[in-house]
């Protein structure tokens, strides 16, 4: 506990942070769970708190339209949305990507519809992971908050220059109340330099963005985002270092780990269900059991040679989200095995569905991963599962 | 780690009753969380809130299942919910009711406490919004924050002759039950 925290919302703490990343606009259309960040910074730009300009649009394709052609100017641009806002986004979100905007955008992950469903899962994100941009998946709200000052950096870093989006969990981490340290603004802002890109539209020195590229030039551009999506592997874990050496804080660059070092099960994750997890590791650990977790921060870039490295020594593995890919298990395990299958790391790697649509995930729940993760070490009967479900409305 | 579930309906204060819960017990330098059981919030309907009080950092994330206290805002919500499913043995389930207590059908072996909050907030603040006088009725029969605490998170949250009436409801009630 440090003498700076406060107990307060994480909505509130995230708005607090993008304050402290003084934006010039920030354009957004209100959504649950998102409404309550961009409530609150509403209030901040009202109050004369910070100087930007909030457009209100009239939906999240304007608004995500509106930071293309800001940003494209050269301004600061800041937007969060959830679930079928994202979805209403998804056009606007190539155009970002491939007209190399750093635009940063906070996703308060929900389920999507049908059925409508307001509650967390990560199939908003999750499914616009080949949009170009980056995602980085946070545990808790301080590292929402840090997340989103670290992103502006990555983002707008000028080998990188890839719009970022920071995914928490709906309702679990926006609406929570717990201590955080909110960012102190003149810190955050000699952390942050100014963005001052090199190419932007000026009148003065007249140049087009997102120009028509025909078949001779559009694979190169392509070539490009991805080049640029793995230059953020190194550019996302040194700003994670320079942040910890500023703000004493740090989560992890790319992923980390929790106990796994020894351990025979491993649990891959991303998100709020992490703090469920280390408690279950710690509960199971006390029982001798030998279990850890690899937390995946960053899901894109995905990184392939850190998780690699982090698991090479794990029996088997057992991934637990929140998302499905319909007809082809879901986004994590599938991008885990992949990126296994040309080294030499041939343990059983088992999918799990869980929390969807807000569904709760218990200490009871990760043991029973672990449970079916150590059957599968004799052999894999079942690749991939929904946690949970309720055989008697199927 | 203690764990704390306040029943109540839609536009009765829980979710700010368990956000005040966890703002005092910061203020005492412990650690804590508050959180909604997040619904499709209507003025009226049963809604669930959620604290957490240790004293080390708390990172659980589910919900409460087996709490060591139970706040109930509501009586007519023992026709409709069962506010002391998990509830410890060893826990306390504080209730907003003017009946007597042998009237009250629970399935517990907890504690319970009941408060007239509604008459006590409709002679201090004059509107039956019980939520702080339950936090004071809380305070008084756990101990599990301080009062001056959590009239410090009060006064954070309501200012003024507001702020002023509240901070005598609690007292009012946190005298009642100690």
């Amino acid at each position: 506990m440090t003498a700076n925290m406060k107990v307060v919302e994480g909505s509130y703490a995230v708005a607090h942070a993008v304050m402290c990343c003084k934006p010039d606009v920030i354009s957004a259309y209100p959504i649950t769970p998102q409404t309550h960040i961009v409530e609150h910074l509403s209030q901040m730009v009202a109050n004369g708190e910070l100087d930007s300009e909030f457009l209100t649009v009239d939906s999240e394709f304007s608004a995500l339209s509106v930071l293309v052609g800001v940003s494209a100017c050269g301004g600061r641009c800041y937007s969060s949305t959830t679930s079928q806002g994202l979805a209403l986004m998804y056009e606007v979100l190539y155009n970002a990507s491939g007209m190399r905007l750093p635009l940063v955008m906070n996703v308060a992950n929900r389920a999507m519809g049908a059925p409508l469903n307001i509650w967390n899962d990560q199939q908003d994100s999750v499914g616009a992971r080949d949009a170009g941009w980056l995602q980085i998946y946070v545990e808790d709200v301080q590292e929402a908050v840090d997340a989103t000052l670290q992103a502006y950096k990555i983002a707008e870093d000028e080998n990188v220059r890839t719009p970022a989006m920071v995914c928490m969990d709906g309702f679990i981490l926006t609406h929570v109340y717990e201590p955080v340290e909110l960012l102190d603004r003149e810190l955050a802002l000699e952390f942050l330099p100014e963005f001052r890109p090199a190419n932007i539209l000026d009148p003065a020195r007249p140049m087009t963005f997102g120009a028509f590229a025909d078949p001779s030039t559009y694979t190169e551009f392509r070539y490009q985002q991805f080049e640029a999506q793995q230059k953020a592997l190194g550019k996302i874990e040194s700003v994670a270092q320079e942040f910890h050496e500023t703000f004493n804080r740090y989560y992890g660059g790319l992923i980390d780990s929790y106990r796994a070092d020894d351990a025979e099960v491993v649990i891959v994750t991303m998100g709020s269900v992490i703090g469920t997890i280390k408690d279950a590791i710690d509960a199971m650990r006390a029982e001798g059991k030998k279990v850890g977790l690899v937390k995946v921060r960053c899901y894109r870039p995905f990184p392939v040679r850190a998780l690699r490295q982090a698991l090479k020594d794990a029996s088997v593995i057992a991934v637990i989200e929140k998302d499905v890919s319909i007809g082809a298990e879901a986004g994590l395990v599938t991008d885990l095995k992949s990126s296994f299958y040309n080294s030499n790391l041939r343990m059983p790697i088992i999918g799990f569905a869980a929390g969807l649509g807000g569904r709760d995930i218990t200490v009871k729940d990760i043991r029973s991963i672990v449970e079916r993760a150590e059957a599968a070490r004799k052999g894999i009967e079942s690749e991939f599962e929904f946690l949970d479900l309720r055989s008697e409305i199927l | 780690m203690k764990e704390i579930r306040l029943h109540g309906r839609g536009g009765q204060g829980s979710v700010t009753a368990a956000e005040i819960i966890a703002v005092a017990a910061f203020e005492d330098k412990r650690f804590s969380q508050a959180f909604p059981a997040f619904g499709v919030e209507r003025r009226g309907a049963p809604v669930m809130a959620f604290a957490r009080i240790a004293d080390h950092p708390i990172r659980i994330r589910s919900q409460v299942y087996e709490p060591d206290y139970v706040i109930v805002q509501d009586v007519t919500l023992l026709d409709v919910v069962n506010v002391a499913s998990g509830l410890k043995d060893d826990g306390k389930i504080i209730i907003n009711t003017d009946r007597p207590l042998e009237t009250l059908k629970l399935n517990t072996k907890a504690d319970v406490v009941t408060i007239d909050a509604t008459k006590i907030a409709m002679e201090i603040l004059g509107r039956p919004i019980v939520n702080t006088t339950m936090l004071g009725a809380f305070c008084g029969a756990s101990k599990e924050v301080g009062l001056e605490s959590l009239n410090l998170a009060i006064s954070e949250r309501f200012k003024g002759e507001l702020g002023r009436k509240n901070l005598l409801a609690i007292k009012t009630a946190y005298e009642r039950v100690s």
